[in-house]
């Protein structure tokens, strides 16, 4: 084995560390600084003769010169295999679970997997085949998913199975198959692999444009301004304004087969109501419950600033691992901003050229590398996988015209607007329509989706209901200007349709049980009626008869929307509003 | 001081705010003693050492005396910490003897996410703009947001005596001597002094001292909370004095400002305070009211806005001149963890009503700006601001002081004096039962 490169600590500033080395190091090579007893990770972030810079993944508090470094001769690895799923990991992947004490101690670093645990494997290949990294050699159940064990992502080139054991119980630490290179050497295979997280994985035959839906059961996304599986989208705004809420939101009801959360510079209390809540909440899909599918990366923003960056790789390399196996991933980070932060302090300590703000020159570059690696793809058995990311940026002040907001928007293909104001009158979620978008509305592909999936007509439908919200907003400035009774009754109706559609479609109470998520079955039922609606004329003597007629419209479709889709109390709502709409609709 | 304790007396570099000199063998974060004043190691440079000064570097000659500590920042923790008043280093400012008790680091690691309860506690406070609409809960982190003129110390000192908390542990930075003064006389008044512990700097000690008071609080809560099994209450004002604070040492350190020429780890930094605030599973909880002053009430400038990001929340105070009264104001005004609380330890119809009188209250906010823009107003304008009138006054404002079934009620009372139901839009089960005829 080659000996490791070693080192002594020079200089200290915060967890920036100088290293004189006694040998090679590499870039983002990860290495352990000894002090006292303990021993805390860094990352090479830049060389300069024989001075190392590294970036400490924990506090340096009492930390001195000519303490010992060891370098590992790895960049930062996280651990593939059976048992990711319903584990809560910090940033750098070590089961928080597994650690002793209330308090998090510097140093300690714990297995993220079960070194002992036997899973029952099955085969999927035989001695003889020909294999490439990616390929499925196996299956485990991990709780009730299929977790397929992989020909590992780093082997390069063609293998021929040697061997393969039979269906058994086995550790991820035996060797479950052997797998002969072209020059006659075995490779042995356990069920648990390692794989750099700044790098993606790329064991798949091609990525193509997405090009179905991914149902998310929040009706301003799914109806709106939709996600495709394997898209990319981004929630910026203000705090208070929704992010987080929307993105436990989406956690819960959307239609994925694994969900990855990164909570990434956030509070911790956040995290809790994740550990507490989804145990118990049903999987409305399957019957489980939703922590059996769900993997939590949490460097919450008290846990050390180095790891926050660190954090959402992790989590998007768990994310590649299961989209290999075939799976579609759910990957939600909130916030990428803290991220981006992290970025600026180590940037600022290396004394860097500062781009704008003080953030790092290349920000706009490694966010869309980041954003990059989402995608749906296409196995080497022709399955499809996917890992569809939406992140949440916490722009500064509130202004979207900041770096890191300006550098995700180049990245990512939907654009969530949280607004202010609207969440100063509590309309919920507070994703201002209009101002936000979904690129994949006018991707032929999903024009072609929507019209099998959905209705012919889907997407006009769609940008009618945008047209009567764009109208709405108009008139309401119109009106503000020339006051209630200076413009025509008319305008009045153009801005309660616009009203009904905001109340009963956009708004979406995500604390109530049945309108939490709406099944894209119930949404396009209820936009096609609100459509219908807003194409309509009414009749009325006098503009002041129009708020209390739509407000008890809306009222009652309201209350449908509390109901659970076509029982008895829907369809009571139904014929209540069916009779309102008799009192004044034109036919 | 230990007798082998090396002395340097040779100091290379001296800024504003720190010394440079060459040691070898000491630790980062590490204290030391420069010229009778303490100072802590904010950089290693081969061996060049370089201290941050906290009260400042003014007449440190080059020869002065420079010794090292050999630790970080501690506080010795007890329980005779109690009903005591301490300066930002945790030396008795009251005439009192020091305390003795276990030496601990203050700013220590952090409660592993996983061994964090999920906080359910509500705090009553009697006053409806929050219990009604911003409710807290133990082991939440909340600052009031307040321009200088509001009555901000008042306010919150009136929370803690309400909130029914063990122990109280006041973190006062930047405080002039008379709000020290009203703190100590209404602890003293209200005979609880033994159960609240102070740490003060105030406006005549060195801005910079003031960055250890947070630290020495939270360490003192974290004692009584985790070794005592206790609910603490922490009030940390004016945590903007604070950021100004780091703002004064990193410009002095030459670093590259961000914005509003706060220091670019500002979030981190107020993270790692305000993240002690947490419900521990043995039933001791650390709860963090703070203030946060704001320049003519701006919330985007970094200091608010870094804040608004990390804490659970905040309460805005405001003056709402149609009733003379400082409201909390019910629009920019949260409290995060209140789903927590509302509707399950308080009565169902809470939430609902509690948006819906927010939603009429918008509506009375948009009938005057018709009205100040000189517009007719509609039957239903005029009812809308009759009612923000009265939400405001019987609810709003900070010297009501109600029972959270009272709150619901005073609000339907009022829904059904100026509306109907449609125009509420509640539930219907929550009307059949609270709209009385
Ligand atoms: N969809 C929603 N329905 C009801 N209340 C919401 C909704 N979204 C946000 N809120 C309210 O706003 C608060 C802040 O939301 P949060 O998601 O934490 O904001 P952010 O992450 O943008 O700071 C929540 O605590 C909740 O009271
Ligand atoms: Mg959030």
């Amino acid at each position: 084995m080659n000996q490791k490169t070693t080192g002594k600590v020079v200089s200290i500033i915060s967890n920036l560390v100088l290293v004189h080395v006694e040998g090679p190091v590499f870039q983002n090579e990860i290495c352990y600084i000894f002090l006292n007893d303990e021993k805390l990770m860094a990352e090479v972030i830049k060389v300069i003769g024989e001075i190392a810079y590294v970036q400490v993944f924990e506090s340096t508090r009492g930390l001195k010169p000519n303490s010992k470094v060891e370098f590992e001769g790895h960049m930062l690895e996280v651990k593939l295999g059976p048992g990711l799923l319903s584990k809560n990991f910090d940033g750098l992947q070590n089961d928080l679970d597994k650690m002793e004490g209330v308090f998090l101690k510097r140093g300690g670093y714990t297995h993220a997997l079960e070194e002992n645990k036997k899973w029952s494997f099955t085969p999927l290949a035989k001695a003889g085949d020909r294999v490439t990294a990616g390929d499925w050699l196996g299956n485990v159940k991990e709780n009730w998913l299929d977790h397929k064990i992989m020909v590992p992502f780093k082997m390069e080139g063609v293998f021929t199975i040697e061997k393969i054991v039979g269906a058994g119980d086995y550790t991820i630490l035996d060797t479950i198959a052997e797998l002969k290179d072209d020059n006659g050497t075995l490779h042995p295979v356990t069920m648990m692999q390692y794989w750099p997280v700044k790098l993606a994985i790329k064991a798949y035959k091609d990525k193509p444009r997405p090009f179905r839906q991914l149902e998310t059961g929040v009706r301003v996304i799914d109806s709106m301004n939709p996600i495709l599986e394997g898209g990319t989208g981004f929630i910026p705004g203000p705090f208070g304004t929704g992010k987080t809420v929307l993105q436990h939101a989406l956690a819960k009801y959307a239609d994925a087969d694994i969900i990855i959360m990164a909570a990434c510079g956030e509070r911790a209390n956040e995290v809790v109501e994740i550990f507490s809540e989804f145990p118990m909440l049903d999987d409305p899909r399957t019957g489980r419950k939703l922590y059996e599918r769900t993997t939590i990366i949490a460097n919450t923003s008290n846990m050390p600033v180095a790891a926050r960056e660190a954090s959402v790789y992790t989590a998007m390399t768990i994310g590649e691992y299961y989209r290999a196996m075939g799976l579609k991933v759910f990957l939600l980070a909130d916030s990428t901003s803290r991220w981006a932060q992290a970025l600026r302090e180590m940037s600022n300590r290396l004394e860097e050229l500062p781009g704008q703000d003080a953030f790092p020159m290349d920000l706009s570059a490694i966010i869309s590398g980041f954003y990059a690696r989402a995608g749906i793809v296409y196995l080497n058995n022709g399955k499809t996988g996917s890992v569809t990311f939406i992140g949440t940026v916490s722009p500064a002040g509130g202004n979207l015209k900041e770096p890191v907001t300006e550098s995700t928007k180049k990245a990512a293909r939907c654009f969530y607007a949280l607004s202010q104001n609207r969440a100063d009158s509590k309309r919920y979620p507070a994703i201002d329509t209009l101002d936000s978008y979904s690129k994949y509305l006018e991707y032929p592909e999903f024009i072609e989706f929507a019209k099998e999936k959905l209705d012919e007509n889907w997407v006009n439908i769609v940008n009618e209901a945008r047209n009567v919200l764009v109208r709405g907003k108009e008139t309401q400035e119109q009106i503000n200007i020339l006051g209630d009774d200076s413009v025509p009754i008319d305008y009045h109706i153009i801005l309660w349709k616009s009203e009904l559609v905001d109340f009963i479609i956009l708004q979406q109470d995500a604390f109530d049980k049945v309108d939490a998520s709406t099944s894209m079955e119930r949404q396009k039922y209820m936009l096609e009626k609100m459509v219908k609606i807003t194409r309509a004329s009414f009749n009325f003597e006098s503009f002041e008869e129009v708020a209390p007629y739509f407000k008890r419209l809306i009222n009652t479709y309201k209350q449908m929307n509390y109901t659970v889709y076509q029982s008895d109390d829907f369809k009571k709502f139904e014929q209540e509003a069916a009779a309102m709409l008799e009192e004044r609709m034109i036919k | 001081m230990s007798a082998f304790q090396k002395v340097y007396t040779k100091i290379s570099q001296i800024t504003k705010a720190t010394c440079s000199l060459k040691a070898t063998g000491i630790g980062f974060d590490e204290l030391a003693y420069i010229h009778g004043r303490l100072a802590q190691v904010v950089k290693i440079w081969g061996d060049e050492i370089t201290l941050q000064v906290f009260s400042g570097t003014e007449g440190i000659p080059t020869n002065a005396e420079v010794t090292f500590l050999g630790k970080a920042p501690t506080l010795k923790v007890s329980d005779e910490l109690c009903g005591r008043f301490f300066n930002a280093f945790g030396q008795p400012i009251d005439g009192g003897p020091e305390v003795d008790g276990e030496e601990r680091e203050i700013g220590g690691p952090s409660v592993n996410p996983v061994q964090r309860k999920q906080p359910s506690e509500l705090i009553a406070t009697g006053i409806a703009g929050i219990d009604l609409n911003n409710t807290l809960v133990s082991g939440q982190k909340i600052p009031f947001f307040a321009d200088p003129d509001q009555p901000y110390n008042q306010v919150m000192a009136n929370v803690a005596l309400k909130a029914q908390a063990d122990r109280i542990i006041l973190g006062g930075m930047g405080l002039t001597n008379d709000d020290y003064l009203y703190f100590k006389n209404l602890f003293e008044n209200a005979g609880i002094l033994d159960h609240i512990i102070s740490f003060v700097n105030t406006t005549e000690a060195p801005p910079v001292e003031r960055l250890l008071v947070p630290d020495m609080a939270l360490t003192a809560a974290e004692y009584f909370a985790v070794d005592k099994n206790e609910k603490v209450l922490v009030l940390l004002t004016d945590m903007t004095l604070y950021a100004d604070a780091l703002s004064i040492v990193s410009n002095r350190m030459d670093q590259i400002p961000s914005k509003d020429s706060m220091p670019g780890s500002l979030y981190s930094d107020l993270a790692k305070i305000y993240e002690k605030a947490v419900q521990f599973p043995n039933g001791g909880s650390i709860t963090i009211i703070a203030v946060t002053t704001l320049s003519g009430g701006d919330i985007t400038h970094a200091i608010p806005d870094n804040t608004g990001y990390i804490t659970e929340g905040q309460l805005f105070l405001r003056k709402d001149t149609e009733i003379g009264k400082v409201i909390v104001d019910p629009f920019r005004s949260l409290s995060r963890l209140k789903q927590l609380v509302i509707g399950k330890k308080t009565r169902a119809d809470h939430p609902q009503v509690m948006n819906a009188a927010i939603r009429l209250y918008a509506d009375a906010a948009n009938a005057r700006t018709k009205l100040e823009n000189g517009f007719d107003l509609t039957d239903y304008d005029r009812r809308v601001l009759d009612f923000a009138k009265d939400y405001s006054n019987d609810l709003l404002a900070i010297d009501v002081d109600l029972k959270v079934d009272q709150m619901l009620d005073r609000t339907w009372e009022l829904f059904r004096k100026y509306f109907n139901k449609s125009e509420v839009a509640i539930k219907q089960e929550f009307t059949d039962k609270y709209w009385k005829q």
